[in-house]
């Protein structure tokens, strides 16, 4: 894979020190970081934070990757745990930020409105998920993670992994088949 | 027949499972089943990501790479600053290490009790001469008008910030581990701010500078910072 490649021969120059090596990371990963944190904190200022946040700890942590898994199943772990951190430190839960799409008027604004309804739930229903179902949902659903990167990533079994997940469905089951059904 | 389980389908939808599409197609039941999860996980894909400007790689790269380690290297003038930090570290190592020694390492009696005291107030010290600070360049940004038009240069109060982010982090984790949870709220707060300052860009547009202005008061964190000083200041007069 090209980018994978790619991938290692910056890590190779971050390595030896040249912050133009990171600099590419940074640029290549910097948007599906963004997502990533995004989705787990459903804030968007927190998510710069963890962005940045991540991108600090790569470049501490670089000379302990190791090219068994990829570098992007790396940062995501790393993201993913500043995410958690994030979550775990706010006292009190800020409200959910839903991005602003129910101003259409006229005849698709019914359709408009029940979707914006969906997207509050499903924010709602996030927030409720723990920080491991949280992580393992967001990974495979999301990212399209494998179970086996998941658990990689969370530093669990693939057992756990899994049933973090079905947790994280169950949840969002409970919590959206009324408006989906 | 045997239905097949939630977990089954959970997998199935993610691509994952043997023999599950077989019987699918067999059962109506578990076809139905099926047609209701794949509704609510589709349903969380309108879940949407707001959209970044077609600069972020570069915005989030001068973000990182102003914290790296080879640009503060290149920031002579504030040595002083830098070494600052590096004295409250080893305040906060000293602190830290007393707490940590086995019993039979500590003096027992009134003189490990005044040991105790004294190594919180050190901390309790050190703690107002970083607030201080703090409370030097939050208030120097807070009295600076905005400009009328175009950006103003936070460039100067940024690198005083991200030397008092690092302090502030070790601050902050000693006051957590002594258990003084009041003050380690307070810089936790500080910290919050002194994070977006520094992440800010160096040349920050009128709004966003009264945005930063408005945050660092809708905190009160002045106010709370004078409050502590206070606060410290009598319980020192009183010992």
């Amino acid at each position: 894979m090209i980018m994978e490649e790619s991938d290692g021969l910056a890590i190779a120059r971050a390595k030896a020190g040249d912050h133009d090596g990171f600099r590419s990371l940074v640029e290549r990963h910097s948007r599906s970081v963004f997502k990533l944190a995004y989705r787990m904190t459903g804030n968007e200022s927190d998510a710069e934070d963890i962005v940045q946040e991540t991108f600090m700890r790569a470049y501490k942590q670089l000379n302990r990757y190791e090219s068994r898994s990829s570098f992007s199943t790396w940062l995501y772990r790393i993201a993913a745990n500043c995410s958690v951190d994030l979550i775990r430190s706010r006292k009190v839960r800020q409200p959910v930020e839903v991005p602003e799409t129910l101003q259409a008027t006229g005849p698709d604004a019914d359709r408009m409105l029940f979707s914006g309804q969906i997207q509050e739930r499903v924010a709602e229903a996030m927030k409720e998920l723990s920080g491991q179902e949280r992580t393992a949902f967001v990974l495979r659903h999301f990212e399209g993670l494998s179970i086996e990167e998941i658990s990689g990533s969370l530093g669990v079994g693939s057992n756990a992994a899994k049933h973090a997940i079905f947790r994280a469905v169950q949840k969002l089951r409970r919590a959206l088949e009324p408006l989906t059904a | 027949m045997k239905h097949l389980t939630e977990e089954e389908l959970v997998l199935f939808y993610y691509g994952e499972g043997e023999g599950v599409t077989e019987h699918l197609q067999a059962c109506e039941a578990c076809r139905q089943e099926y047609r209701k999860l794949q509704r609510t996980l589709n349903a969380v894909d309108s879940f949407p990501v707001p959209e970044r400007t077609a600069l972020y790689e570069q915005e989030v790269w001068n973000r990182v790479s102003a914290s790296l380690p080879k640009a503060r290297a290149k920031r002579p003038v504030w040595r002083n600053v830098h070494a600052w930090g590096i004295a409250a570290a080893l305040i906060i190592g000293a602190f830290l290490l007393g707490r940590m020694l086995p019993p039979e390492r500590i003096l027992t009696g009134p003189a490990s009790v005044a040991r105790t005291d004294n190594s919180g107030r050190v901390l309790k010290a050190a703690v107002g001469d970083h607030l201080e600070r703090s409370q030097m360049v939050l208030s120097e940004l807070m009295n600076t008008g905005g400009p009328a038009t175009g950006t103003r240069d936070i460039s100067y109060e940024q690198r005083v910030v991200e030397d008092l982010v690092d302090a502030n982090r070790l601050f902050r984790v000693s006051a957590d581990t002594a258990g003084d949870r009041a003050t380690a709220a307070l810089l936790d707060d500080l910290e919050r701010v002194l994070l977006e300052i520094a992440h800010s860009p160096a040349a920050v547009s009128t709004v966003r500078f009264e945005e930063l202005k408005r945050n660092i008061e809708d905190q009160g964190l002045l106010f709370k910072v004078r409050v502590y000083q206070t606060q410290l200041r009598e319980r020192e007069r009183t010992i």
